[in-house]
């Protein structure tokens, strides 16, 4: 049926699949670095033509939306130094009474901004791809943020990219808590499977919980990835499990994760 | 298919994965990603042998996970057995015909996701699926339909242009009646 190299060429093509499919994870990892390098130049040449295209934009905008954009931006600036003023107030004497109580210190969060280049090619992942690495001091686990809550944590690290889970994936389960009642639960991805692009399950909460849909959902601190009070979403339905033992509801993210180009990564 | 073909064949496998990595023009609108592997696989295997299926299932393959999720390697088997069912059935296939690629197109787009999804099933991974997953796979059938004859139509010229066209044997039919000396008694 086949002659000799094209029974070769099967041979080898099952026995690559086999040992790169018997790897142990690590060195999957450092092989598929490795191999991403070869990549760098597409994902510079994207880097390059979208600075290019904002160059473009500015250009062409009329002077006139540019000066009332400009005046937004320093007022915008202006309140935000005020209230970063006021916060800096209220940390400082939330760092005294917490050496009054004896409490363990608050430690500040420390961001870097970092430009989603990519997303996973599958349909079945929920991973984007972001332009900051090792080199820029990102590791495993970092959380990541958006300006409306939470977006995920770094996977995998390379030298000057690296692949974020995001949350819903089932590699991503976040501790959470409701706002209002202080009660934990674990963010995941729905038991029987996607809920929805936005949509992920709250569960593990307790039985006589008052959850109601309006509830907002913030990490709960509780685990070593996430710290306390990045808001997650709003509960949109809730409902009782096990004869009344448990309860368990859908959360609406805040973040729209289809929509993403910039995020920070929690560096402390 | 000749060797400089086959290059070319393989940096398209790059480009595929890097445009679907990369771009999300498409995917924003549809609420899918597409995958172009599949319909590139069906023009090698019906355009090639053996060899070259295997080394656009391994290249391919290799940079689909690279630049995903999945475990490195779970790719290269599923693109592989499509392009090695497609070639030992490629008797059968009316490979000229714009409609028989689209269907074949169709078809392998559509059985892709499906071999990968029990690869990983297999591996103990839980990927995403759901209600979500049936409208994904429509899309990726019929935008890997579409691609393709657009495959076959641009790799052909390609061939062409890059390589010498042999010249045609010579058989009886080519001979013409009309032009045919005629001789008669006298000569």
């Amino acid at each position: 049926m086949f002659k000799k190299p094209q029974y070769l060429a099967i041979l080898l093509t099952l026995v690559l699949a086999g040992i790169l499919l018997s790897l142990p994870a690590r060195r999957k990892n450092q092989l598929k670095r490795w191999i991403g390098t070869v990549f760098v130049v597409g994902f510079g040449a994207s880097r390059a033509a979208d600075a290019a295209a904002d160059k473009a934009r500015v250009a062409v905008t009329p002077r006139k939306v540019l000066g009332k954009q400009l005046a937004d931006l320093q007022e915008e600036n202006q309140r935000l130094r005020l209230q970063l003023k006021q916060a800096g107030v209220i940390a400082r004497e939330n760092d005294r009474l917490r050496a009054a109580l004896n409490w363990k210190k608050q430690t500040r969060w420390e961001v870097s901004l970092a430009r989603v280049i990519g997303r996973d090619p599958s349909n079945w992942r929920q991973v984007i791809l972001i332009d900051r690495g090792a080199r820029d001091g990102v590791t495993e686990n970092m959380p990541i943020v958006a300006n409306e809550g939470l977006v995920g944590r770094v996977s995998s690290v390379g030298m000057t990219r690296s692949q974020v889970v995001l949350i819903g994936d089932p590699k991503c389960k976040v501790g959470a808590m409701i706002e209002s009642t202080g009660e934990a639960g674990v963010v995941e991805t729905g038991k029987s499977g996607a809920l929805g692009r936005d949509i992920v399950a709250l569960n593990y909460i307790a039985g006589d919980s008052e959850l109601k849909p309006g509830d907002r959902v913030l990490t709960s601190g509780l685990g070593t990835v996430f710290p306390k009070g990045i808001p997650v979403g709003t509960v949109i339905h809730a409902r009782t499990l096990d004869y009344g033992l448990t309860k368990d509801a859908r959360v609406k993210l805040h973040v729209n994760l289809n929509r993403l180009e910039h995020v920070w990564v929690l560096t402390n | 298919m000749s060797r400089i073909n086959l290059i070319v064949v393989l940096m398209a496998a790059f480009f595929c994965v890097y445009v679907q990595t990369a771009f999300q023009g498409l995917r924003n609108i549809l609420h899918a990603q597409f995958d172009l592997l599949p319909a590139l696989m069906a023009y090698v295997a019906l355009s090639a042998d053996l060899v070259a299926v295997a080394a656009l299932a391994i290249v391919g393959g290799v940079l689909f996970d690279t630049l995903s999720a999945n475990p490195l390697g779970v790719s290269i088997l599923p693109l592989f057995f499509i392009g090695v069912f497609l070639q030992l059935r490629h008797d059968l296939i009316l490979r000229d015909m714009a409609y028989a690629q689209f269907i074949v197109g169709c078809c392998v787009s559509a059985s892709m996701p499906l071999l990968t999804l029990a690869g990983l099933w297999a591996l103990g991974e839980r990927p995403i699926v759901g209600l979500e997953t049936l409208w994904q796979w429509l899309v990726m059938a019929l935008i890997g339909g579409l691609a393709a004859p657009c495959f076959f139509q641009l790799f052909d010229r390609l061939e062409l242009a890059l390589n010498y066209s042999t010249a045609p044997a010579y058989n009886e039919s080519m001979a013409r009646r009309d032009r045919e000396i005629k001789r008669g008694r006298g000569y």
